[in-house]
């Protein structure tokens, strides 16, 4: 089940904190690629028995981790309904409540093919935490659109919630520490699938 | 990214590379329903133009306005300046009401500089006397990058009223910035004195000939001649310029095919350019450079206003 076999209690459900043989600090993983993609397969058939069917459903990645995990399950989706199933990528940048805490950035791509109106909306996002940046997505959406419904789903949900949002599908509950980071890394981005929990 | 934005010079390639990328997405906006990102919300920009302009200063206004930013245009007709007040009290004035951003159009060469030099807030110059015209020059790239996929290698024909030229100034150093070979092209009268010197520091060609060099160029920019040149001695006559730098429909045939063809307005048909060349299908990019503007315009008041620096 673990991808670190030397570290007996580094288990997914484990309380997380640095392994004792850590001096990289490089954190211990809690979800490996397996576990990744059972979770992506689980949340898969969780939104197709909640839209009852892949009909007019929009998976819509939000940048940049959420786009790859929004195709995955896209593809899942089409495995199971044998129907292609719309996906789209949203880029929050503009709308993030804390732009003047940071340098500025170039905005990725926001990305809505035929639109959101109508339709069903799954937000589909790496981590939740604090919930600002689905704040900030839903007022993107709003700037898109109407659309008839807006799910979350989330690989990981880290607690810590700063706003009263929640996930309607989630991979892996994952309790932590505020001072723990979470990092998650994704074939199509960093070249492998794992989740580790990192000390900040 | 660099506080104020006077000069080309301001901005590294890196720099420019980052304002297309945003202004890549502002453009998509520019195509949805509500034209609205909330970047700005909360922040007031003022267009000060002590010079006429409608292109710009509504460009900017545009820009600022999908930003959610609250944007005041002041002109020096109609305000205080033309009651005898100094650039420096107007400027100090204005800023005193708490404003975020200044973006300012000045006759005289310089102007915004010393503006910048006076205040705390980021400031913008929108074309200052025979100076610089920076969004005009970021603007004329973006919209050549994307019609011709890299700069890097082409050879790009500026032609025109080089000597009175703020949008060629600023030009020459982006296009060469971003890897294009620039050729300069100007009837004797309006070549910059000292060009010589100056091609061979910056690393740009003149030229004298408008028909040998079109044939080999990658894209064409006609400059505005401006009517108050017209009598001024640098050209016989109107007909005479454009015999021999004018885009007519000849050079037009020139071309190779598909040659993109820029001008920063307001046209002169029939002076500079043929009516011919300035609507040429799939050739003409005029109007993109346009819609172009407010892109790049909304990229410069993003990363200029947005960010932690501006905060400060």
């Amino acid at each position: 089940m673990t991808a670190n076999p030397d570290e007996p209690d580094a288990r997914p459900d484990a309380r997380p904190g640095l392994g004792p043989g850590d001096p990289a600090g490089d954190g211990r993983v809690v979800l490996d690629a397996g576990d990744i993609a059972r979770a992506l397969t689980r949340i898969s058939h969780e939104i197709l028995e909640r839209n009852k069917g892949a009909e007019d459903l929009l998976l819509l990645g939000l940048q940049t981790r959420g786009v790859p995990l929004a195709r995955r399950i896209a593809a899942k989706i089409a495995e199971v309904e044998g129907t292609a199933v719309a996906t789209g990528s949203l880029d929050v940048t503009m709308y993030r409540d804390d732009l003047r805490n940071h340098p500025t950035r170039a905005p990725h791509k926001t990305d809505v093919p035929g639109g959101v109106d109508g339709k069903t909306v799954v937000l589909v996002d790496d981590v939740l935490y604090s919930g600002r940046t689905i704040r900030a997505a839903l007022d993107a959406l709003s700037d898109l659109g109407r659309p008839a419904v807006v799910r979350l789903a989330v690989l990981v949900d880290r607690g810590h919630r700063e706003l009263p949002i929640r996930a309607d599908h989630v991979g892996k509950n994952l309790p932590t520490a505020r001072t723990e980071r979470v990092r998650l890394r994704l074939v199509e981005t960093d070249g492998e699938d794992e989740v580790r929990i990192v000390e900040a | 990214m660099t506080r104020h934005l006077l000069s080309i010079d301001d901005v590294s390639v890196a720099e420019i590379r980052q304002l297309f990328e945003t202004a890549a997405e502002m453009h998509d906006v520019q195509r949805r329903e509500v034209k609205k990102l909330p970047a700005l919300r909360g922040r007031t920009v003022i267009n000060l133009f002590f010079e006429d302009s409608t292109r710009t200063r509504s460009s900017f206004e545009i820009a600022g306005k999908w930003l959610s930013a609250d944007v005041i245009n002041l002109s020096a007709k109609g305000s205080s300046t033309s009651k005898g007040e100094s650039l420096r009290d107007t400027v100090l004035t204005v800023t005193a009401m708490g404003i975020d951003g200044l973006v300012i159009r000045h006759s005289a060469s310089g102007a915004p500089e010393q503006v910048a030099g006076w205040v705390d807030i980021p400031v913008i110059n929108a074309g200052d006397g025979m100076h610089e015209h920076p969004t005009q020059a970021l603007l004329d790239a973006y919209t050549l990058t994307r019609r011709l996929g890299t700069l890097e290698g082409k050879h790009i024909a500026i032609v025109g009223d080089l000597t009175h030229s703020r949008v060629f100034r600023s030009n020459v150093k982006s296009l060469t910035k971003l890897g294009g070979r620039v050729t300069v092209v100007a009837p004797p009268t309006l070549m910059p004195s000292g060009v010589a010197h100056w091609s061979k520091e910056a690393g740009f060609g003149t030229s004298y000939d408008l028909d040998a060099v079109l044939p080999d160029v990658d894209a064409v920019m006609m400059l505005r001649v401006q009517k108050e040149r017209m009598s001024g001695g640098f050209f016989p006559s109107p007909r005479e310029y454009t015999v021999g730098y004018g885009l007519t429909r000849a050079r037009l045939a020139a071309l190779r095919p598909g040659t993109p063809i820029l001008h920063p307005g307001p046209m002169n048909r029939g002076l500079e350019i043929s009516p011919e060349a300035a609507d040429a299908v799939d050739q003409s990019v005029i109007l993109d450079q346009v819609s172009a503007g407010v892109a790049v315009r909304m990229a410069v008041l993003y990363h200029l206003l947005a960010g932690e620096e501006a905060a400060a």
